[in-house]
């Protein structure tokens, strides 16, 4: 690993073959700015030049989509002058698989929404229906399930910044990237025998005591990660190509995502500093110190920053998770037959990608009456059409990018 | 219409200040009432019922005002902690636009509804609304007839777009207004409602694989 910064740019260097438009003057960031878009074709911007409109399809089978994504790009010339998502294709019914099982079997399920943040789903799925059963997992359970969730949080970031990069042009951080998220997925193998859909929390608390050196091993993930970041960062934060694609693309104000309902690092990187774990703490958050990282200019190059800087926070939050991590049972007392009241309860959570709720109503049975799930995909995926449209066709793959969409939780 | 909107607990229509606040003086005394904690509410229920926490009427300054307002045509209830007005359609396009506008509830986390056959009203359409300047979350709920539609939300809040579009797909719940109300999760020439209890998945199964495969069932 010699040089690092020096592999990355010469790797990208090939970008600027591209031959387009690099003058950071002419990169149409004007219909960007301000709000009260319109997110219907109606009012196309006025188009550059006197060509003939053209509207072109990209997906759903195409690699800088993220998964089975299709979207109908209305261009003039190189410009996108408005952008259609049209989804569905990994459409699978969760809610409606929901109501037809009970609330324990249900639990895995929610795993392959966002499959590269299984045990956030897993979370926020066994803390609404504690909710709504009243009872509260037990300390140590809430640790065990903190330090796993901000694991999978950088685990997530990670494997969002290497096909990120990827999508731009950069191919090095992703081999950095799946190095060092291995070791994650190495964690979660010891601790439930599962990678990716790790089923990591049950009603109540946690399956699973913590392995035998379970803390040794996260804090040398710790000191073996942090300085993996500054790695990353070194290849991309001051190099120029990547500054020259990310920079006043994609830009939102923090109002326009406040009316579109963006949140996760999009509404943090628009200068609007809000997390559900300071601002609605859940799980054992409210114990922690660590601070909320937000951008100012709400472009790509901002939201790669604040993520780069969630990454160390979560760092933050383990290290104290380990350190202070209590004895005790990881179950609380939870019926065996899980039957919660009649009643309606919202829970959400942080989510690498921002806002994920359950609104759960509950007819007193052992099966959900009505399971909806918030999906932070979806609803931030809503704004690709106001970002991209100024843009050229290329950024377009940049912006889809940095909202960090999966598919699996788009269309659940 | 007046019958409808009743739900588990009803308050006394007049002077709901009161029962409440000696309600929850008697069985929680050491806890100030405002700020009980989500657990405390739950409390006092549970000698009477034991099947678990129900509604109690949710009193604020909020609620009385819109209360002296539109009268018996809201009502503000909290369960676990978490508020919910439920009104009746007719309000629901100037209810959400006060919330924003005048309490701030700027940022609407989700629009979804819930099918219950077995009623008059058979949907209730629930918007989940947050407010950054408060930190607050409530819900607000209505109940509207299968084929009645409700005023959209998209003139309020941009991202009900796509979240009434959602509504529509799975309930068949007509938003007026709706700039572009289409299927979004489900293919255009999708047969149905399948978030609606009577709609059937092993009937769907078949019929689509005897078209589409020609074979018998699929399961």
């Amino acid at each position: 690993m010699s040089a690092p910064t020096k592999d990355g740019t010469n790797n990208i260097g090939r970008l600027e073959a591209s031959g387009l438009d690099r003058d950071n003057t002419d990169r149409g960031v004007g219909p960007n700015k301000g709000g009260g878009h319109d997110l219907t074709f109606e009012n196309p911007d006025k188009t550059y030049l006197d060509s003939n409109e053209l509207i072109i399809n990209m997906g759903p089978q195409h690699p800088a989509t993220h998964g089975v994504l299709r979207v109908i790009l209305k261009l003039d010339g190189e410009r996108v002058l408005g952008a259609e998502c049209v989804i569905g294709y990994l459409h699978r019914g969760v809610e409606k698989i929901a109501e037809n099982r009970t609330y324990t079997m249900f639990n895995p399920y929610v795993d392959r929404m966002d499959y590269v943040a299984a045990v956030s789903n897993g979370l926020g799925y066994c803390e609404a229906v504690e909710k709504l059963l009243n009872v509260e997992a037990t300390p140590r359970a809430k640790y065990i399930r903190v330090i796993l969730t901000e694991l999978n949080r950088i685990a997530s970031h990670q494997l969002w910044l290497g096909t990120h990069a990827l999508d731009i042009g950069a191919m090095t951080p992703l081999f950095y990237t799946f190095r060092d998220r291995e070791e994650i997925l190495k964690i979660f193998e010891k601790y439930c025998g599962a990678r990716l859909t790790t089923h990591a929390f049950r009603i109540g608390g946690c399956q699973y005591e913590t392995y035998a050196g379970f803390e040794k091993e996260v804090q040398k993930f710790l000191t073996f990660v942090a300085p993996k970041i500054d790695e990353y960062e070194a290849l991309l934060t001051s190099n120029r190509i990547w500054m020259e694609r990310t920079k006043n693309v994609g830009v939102i104000s923090g109002a326009d995502c406040i009316a579109l309902g963006v949140t996760g690092p999009l509404l943090r990187a628009s200068g609007v500093r809000w997390d559900v774990r300071k601002a609605q703490p859940y799980a054992a958050y409210s114990e922690f110190d660590f601070e909320i990282p937000i951008g100012t200019n709400g472009d790509t190059y901002d939201r790669y920053l604040v993520r780069m800087a969630e990454m160390r926070q979560s760092l933050r939050i383990i290290q104290q998770a380990v350190n202070g991590i209590p004895e005790g049972p990881i179950m609380a007392k939870v019926p065996k037959v899980i039957k919660p009241p009649v009643g309606e309860i919202y829970h959400s959570i942080e989510s690498p990608k921002g806002e994920l709720g359950y609104f759960i109503v509950s007819d007193g049975s052992t099966q959900p009456y009505r399971l909806r799930v918030r999906p932070p995909s979806f609803v931030n995926l809503q704004a690709l059409d106001i970002m991209v449209r100024g843009l050229l066709v290329a950024d377009v793959v940049a912006v889809i990018g940095t909202i960090d969409i999966v598919l699996g939780e788009v269309d659940r | 219409m007046a019958e409808d909107i009743k739900t588990p607990a009803p308050p006394p229509p007049e002077g709901e200040k009161k029962p409440t606040a000696d309600a929850a003086a008697a069985t929680a005394p050491p806890v100030p009432t405002r700020a009980a904690a989500p657990a405390a509410p739950a409390k006092p229920a549970a000698p009477t019922k034991p099947s678990g926490p129900v509604p109690l009427p949710w009193t604020s300054p909020m609620v009385e005002k819109y209360r002296s307002q539109y009268g018996s045509a809201l009502e503000g209830q909290t369960y676990l902690g978490q508020n919910y007005l439920r009104v009746k359609n007719e309000l629901i396009p100037n209810i959400l636009r006060l919330r924003r506008d005048e309490e701030k509830f700027d940022y609407c986390v989700d629009i979804t509804a819930v099918h219950y056959p077995q009623r008059e009203k058979q949907f209730d359409v629930v918007w989940i609304l947050y407010s950054f300047a408060r930190n607050e979350r409530v819900r607000v709920t209505t109940q509207i007839a299968d084929g009645a539609s409700i005023p959209s939300s998209v003139s309020i809040w941009t991202t009900a777009n796509w979240l009434e579009r959602e509504v529509y797909d799975m309930f068949g719940i007509q938003f007026d207004g709706h700039p572009d109300l289409k299927r979004i999760l489900l293919p255009d020439g999708w047969k149905g409602f399948p978030l609606r209890k009577d709609y059937g998945i092993l009937q769907q199964d078949k019929e689509w694989v005897q078209i589409n495969l020609g074979i018998e069932s699929g399961q």
